[in-house]
């Protein structure tokens, strides 16, 4: 006791400058440290690094290969967007958010709305809806396949009505059977989101609602719409980003984006040139004109769909 | 809640509320059970396609004869792609994820939530921002370092690498161990005790529902993704279960002459952990978690 309190004057310097420098535990950053620097080598230096390759002429050399790749301005950009099939991805991937977005919206908001009031079968209810978005995405495609197929079951319960060609093969409806498969599979989430905002809705406005003479439908919309507000912007961002980043599907349901690039997303593009052709500074090009058009499409939803103070 | 409990309720009042809300408890229940419909018959509908020698895709097919049944679809993709080993390669590619995550996630929240240090709060925000950064940016300068300059195409490293740390966690761990009193954590240090001591002896046992539903959310990333282990593994040894039944659907599939039931049957191998996981701890998987993990 008595040593520590005589060495107080002189040791309390040390620790003050240690602390303003560090924190008062400096052991957070210790413990910090793994993520920090696996977010710096997987997610900071790629995404400069993404910017540097978009600007120069990149190729694929021997590793350890000094290569001279000069900066070539917007010749990366330039040459992407005077390939018709870039613009035609893009394009695509625009049907897609437009059917898949909106449908997403609504029957999340729909079905949480219905899956909160309920108490008898409540979790058989919550886990079927989440099936589909933890099950991999190869495996469920398997059965669309299977169902959207030109003999499939769809067609056959259609019978005279079923689309000729079938849909993954008709250059009209392969993107948006696309986009019904993604809203189906990832349906589950967005509800499980909504589920949480539903229980920040105060229970006073329903009732003072219903005081009112509101019924149902219009409680629904006067009442749980604004109060989710928070939930739907979430939910818009996060559909609109999911979607931008499609692959998986185009690239098996409809066997590489056909037919003739009807249903080619801009990352199955980026990989067909960047990984397959050997373009990678053209790759790299389109994915960040893609983010640039996320971007300004989620600030716009903000815009229009947030908060308004 | 509180004040229609407190507040007499008027006869009329009731009963406008019990037909008011009988027509909306048909609504609701038809409006549910139709979703449930169209979200579990595609599993239904995988399952028995499956087990079907020559899947039949009338509607009758969807019912069969339980005699008709065979496990021949099995042993048919077994023959195309190992299942065993796409098993196994999965189960790697997953175990390395969680091991990251359960290891440096874990330290990384509990530093986020109880320990005060200079970049914390840049901390927090990277883990939020890290997780809007669209792939699509990150595939072609990540296939370069990776594949190309730090060699790791067809390796287990190179396949974990950029899912090492899962960031929700980080973010839902953070959450878990900002409720934890302060008051426990103060006690214990003053009584000595270091940090990893705390953390060991008080704050994991304290989390312990954080750590399976953390468990679940990171699971069902590696063991579904496909874009990225396709592009780094060539080699169908270390291929995970996704990719080479993928390879096998878009390549082998077109040329066989009835491939959907061993399509199927490959697609069950690959639903049926998660399914099975997810059933057992689904109330791990509540909205709440989520929740906090996306908004921060």
């Amino acid at each position: 006791m008595t040593a520590t309190a005589t060495a107080a004057p002189k040791a309390a310097k040390a620790p003050r400058v240690r602390e303003r420098l560090l924190g008062r535990n400096p052991l957070g950053l210790l413990f910090s440290a793994p993520y920090l620097v696996f977010v710096l080598l997987v997610f900071a230096y790629p995404l400069v690094y993404s910017l540097w390759i978009a600007f120069h002429d990149f190729f694929f050399a021997a590793p350890g290969a000094q290569v001279d790749r000069p900066f070539v301005g917007l010749d990366n950009f330039v040459a992407a967007f005077s390939d018709p099939a870039v613009i035609r991805s893009f394009g695509n991937v625009g049907i897609f958010l437009l059917i898949n977005v909106p449908l997403t919206v609504v029957l999340s908001l729909v079905l949480a709305t219905a899956l909160n009031r309920v108490t008898r079968f409540r979790t058989f209810l919550r886990v079927s809806y989440y099936v589909p978005y933890v099950t991999a995405s190869v495996a469920v495609v398997g059965v669309w396949l299977f169902l959207f197929n030109g003999e499939g079951l769809v067609n056959q319960i259609l019978g005279p009505l079923a689309p000729d060609p079938s849909w993954l093969i008709s250059e009209t409806w392969a993107m948006p059977t696309i986009a019904i498969f993604v809203t189906w599979k990832q349906l589950g989430f967005y509800i499980l989101l909504y589920l949480a905002a539903l229980q920040g809705v105060p229970k006073e406005l329903y009732e003072s609602a219903s005081t009112d003479g509101a019924g149902a439908i219009r409680s629904f919309f006067s009442v749980t719409v604004p109060g989710v507000r928070p939930a739907t912007v979430l939910v818009l961002l996060v559909s609109t980003v999911t979607g931008a980043n499609l692959f998986t599907e185009p690239y098996l349901l409809t066997g590489g984006g056909g037919p003739n690039g009807a249903s080619a997303s801009p990352v199955l593009i980026m990989y067909q040139k960047g990984l397959q052709q050997g373009q990678p500074d053209v790759a790299a090009a389109i994915g960040i004109v893609l983010v640039v058009l996320v971007l300004v499409i989620a600030w716009l939803q903000n815009r229009f769909a947030g908060e308004r103070d | 809640m509180s004040r229609r409990s407190k507040n007499r309720i008027t006869p009329i009042d009731t009963l406008s509320e019990t037909r008011m809300s009988r027509g909306q408890a048909t609504l609701r229940a038809v409006v549910l059970a139709l979703g449930a419909l169209v979200f579990l018959f595609p599993f239904y509908y995988m399952v028995i396609g499956s087990l079907q020698t020559e899947p039949d895709p009338t509607v009758a097919g969807a019912f069969p004869n339980p005699a008709n049944l065979t496990l021949d679809n099995f042993a048919a993709i077994n023959e195309r792609i190992s299942l065993l080993t796409g098993l196994v390669n999965s189960g790697i590619f997953t175990l390395g994820v969680l091991l990251g995550t359960l290891v440096f996630g874990l330290l990384a929240g509990y530093a986020l939530a109880q320990l005060h240090w200079r970049g914390r709060g840049a901390t927090f925000a990277l883990a939020l921002l890290v997780q809007v950064v669209p792939f699509q940016l990150l595939m072609i300068p990540l296939y370069v370092l990776i594949a190309r300059d730090y060699g790791l195409s067809d390796n287990y490293l190179g396949m974990i690498l950029p899912f090492f740390i899962n960031s929700t966690a980080v973010v839902i761990f953070r959450q878990y161990f900002l409720q934890l009193p302060k008051e426990l954590f103060e006690a214990a240090r003053i009584d000595g005790a270091s940090e990893l001591v705390l953390l060991w002896r008080i704050a994991i046992p304290l989390v312990r529902p954080a750590l399976i539903t953390v468990v679940l959310l990171t699971f069902i990333g590696p063991w579904n993704e496909f874009l990225w282990p396709f592009l780094i593994t060539k080699d169908a040894a270390l291929q995970p279960l996704a990719v080479s039944l993928a390879n096998y659907i878009s390549t082998v599939a077109a040329s066989a002459a009835n491939p959907f039931g061993a399509t199927l049957a490959g697609a069950v191998v690959l639903a049926a952990p998660v399914v099975v996981l997810f059933i057992v701890f689904q109330r791990y998987f509540i909205s709440t978690d989520i929740g906090s993990g996306v908004k921060g």
